[in-house]
């Protein structure tokens, strides 16, 4: 690898395609067991994730928070993907439109809709609504 | 004859307004195909990391995998039949081709004694199987030239769902889809691929991974099972992702080529028109100085 064996090249990517990369410092996503941190120089790791925000450190200093719906996060040589079908950068969601969303997906839910589509409406609001939250705590 | 020449022109009119209009719909489509490769393009990486990550987790499980979307069925009774054509016509042979390519598949299935349960995306198959009263199992229209992913969503996990369930309460054993690939501008074939189940190859899972230098001994979290189990459903989605992509690309080329034959027909029609109405007037023209003429020397006779 020809990346600097200090840093971690990230890349964020949804079905739509890749919405955020570069170099990163470190990585913090939720997987099904808890929070787990990627520093550079981690061993290879293939992790399931739990709908949830996760954090990029990037080199630049930058933390960007990105909303994920599940998916999962792969290490290898200080390379690192995050893969799930709806992510989305968290300076992308408005506070108030993912709060709609939950609204409506929690609405749903309470109906009795309790199928899979809807669950992972909820999951992807909730998830959102946590990135949006953090991402307004940050300034 | 004097009505001829207004038939004419009025034809010739007619037709130049319908040119007008596949000449706009040709522009249209010629800018949508280049946003639908390009979104097919996007996707690319989802399904690489994907399929790399599906490879590896196979890779670490020693032995057989026993996986539901993974094991075949020994008896095929039934076979789910995914068809992908397109919402509206102005296709030229798009969805028809699918529509065939799909009658071949269903033909060579019941031939073998395998019931065919269909399920439908895009107006134009949905029409045709209510025209013919074909029962569809399930139908999704509106998206067919700019499809999402949470359509993909919807369509797979309905898909697996049937899948999973067993034969007696109307599963399916087998899923094939049906959709046309994007060779090129000027290609596309209606393609048919088995979506489930799943066949993983170990021996080509590890060759598929070029751009790893080698294999790392991934440690998994949960453990290789679970990865598996949750990456499954997320490969099966991108797979029928793709589908739909490679679908829309194909109607959008299709659709581009089919209006661009369509202008250049109005056009000789024009040209066509065009000749026919200045040889009216010209004969009209004729007969009237005839007619002048041969009053005239009838006057001239008489007096």
């Amino acid at each position: 690898m020809a990346l600097p064996d200090s840093l971690l090249r990230v890349e964020v990517v949804s079905a739509d395609g890749v919405i955020w990369e570069g170099e990163a410092e470190s990585v913090i996503a939720r997987t099904t067991e808890g929070d787990i941190g990627i520093l550079p120089n981690h061993e290879p790791l293939l992790a399931v994730l739990v709908p949830s925000a996760a954090e990029v450190l990037s080199s630049e200093g930058n933390r960007e928070i990105v909303a994920l719906d599940g998916g999962f996060l792969s290490v290898a040589g200080n390379r690192v993907a995050i893969l799930s079908g709806y992510a989305k950068m968290a300076q992308e969601i408005t506070l108030a439109d993912a709060e709609v969303e939950l609204a409506e997906a929690t609405k749903n839910l309470e109906a009795g809709h309790n199928d899979e589509t809807t669950k992972h409406h909820f999951d992807r609001a909730t998830a959102q609504v946590k990135a949006a939250h953090r991402m307004a705590g940050r300034h | 004859m004097a009505a001829s020449l207004r038939e004419l022109r009025q034809r010739r009119q007619s037709v130049t307004s319908t040119k007008k209009i596949t000449q706009a719909m040709e522009l249209i489509a010629a800018s949508k195909v280049i946003r639908a490769q390009q979104s097919a393009r996007r996707a690319a990486p989802y399904t690489q990391e994907l399929t790399s990550a599906v490879a590896a987790a196979a890779v670490a499980l020693p032995g057989q995998i026993d996986h539901p979307l993974i094991n075949p069925v020994p008896q095929v009774r039934r076979v789910a039949l995914l068809m992908i054509t397109s919402d509206r016509g102005m296709n030229g042979a798009y969805s028809s081709n699918v529509i065939k390519a799909a009658a071949r598949m269903r033909k060579r299935l019941e031939s073998q004694g395998i019931e065919v349960y269909r399920y439908a995306v895009g107006r134009k198959i949905i029409q045709y199987n209510t025209f013919r009263s074909l029962p569809m199992v399930a139908t999704w229209e509106g998206f067919s030239d700019s499809p999402t992913y949470a359509h993909a969503h919807e369509i797979a996990d309905r898909l697996m769902a049937d899948f999973l369930k067993p034969y007696e309460e109307g599963g399916v054993d087998e899923i094939h889809a049906v959709y046309t690939r994007m060779e090129s501008m000027l290609t596309q074939t209606p393609t048919v691929r088995r979506l489930l189940p799943l066949e993983v190859v170990k021996a080509s899972a590890t060759d598929a991974t070029p751009t790893v230098e080698y294999t790392p001994q991934y440690s998994f979290e949960p453990d290789p099972e679970t990865v598996l189990d949750s990456l499954m459903p997320l490969y099966i989605r991108s797979r029928v992702w793709f589908y739909l992509l490679q679908s829309a690309a194909s109607q959008l080329a299709s659709q581009q080529r089919a209006m661009k034959s369509a202008t250049d027909n109005a056009n000789q029609l024009i040209e066509t028109l065009t000749r026919q109405a200045n040889q009216a007037r010209q004969a009209e023209i004729t007969q009237e100085i005839t007619e002048i003429v041969g009053g005239a020397s009838a006057l001239a006779e008489s007096s």
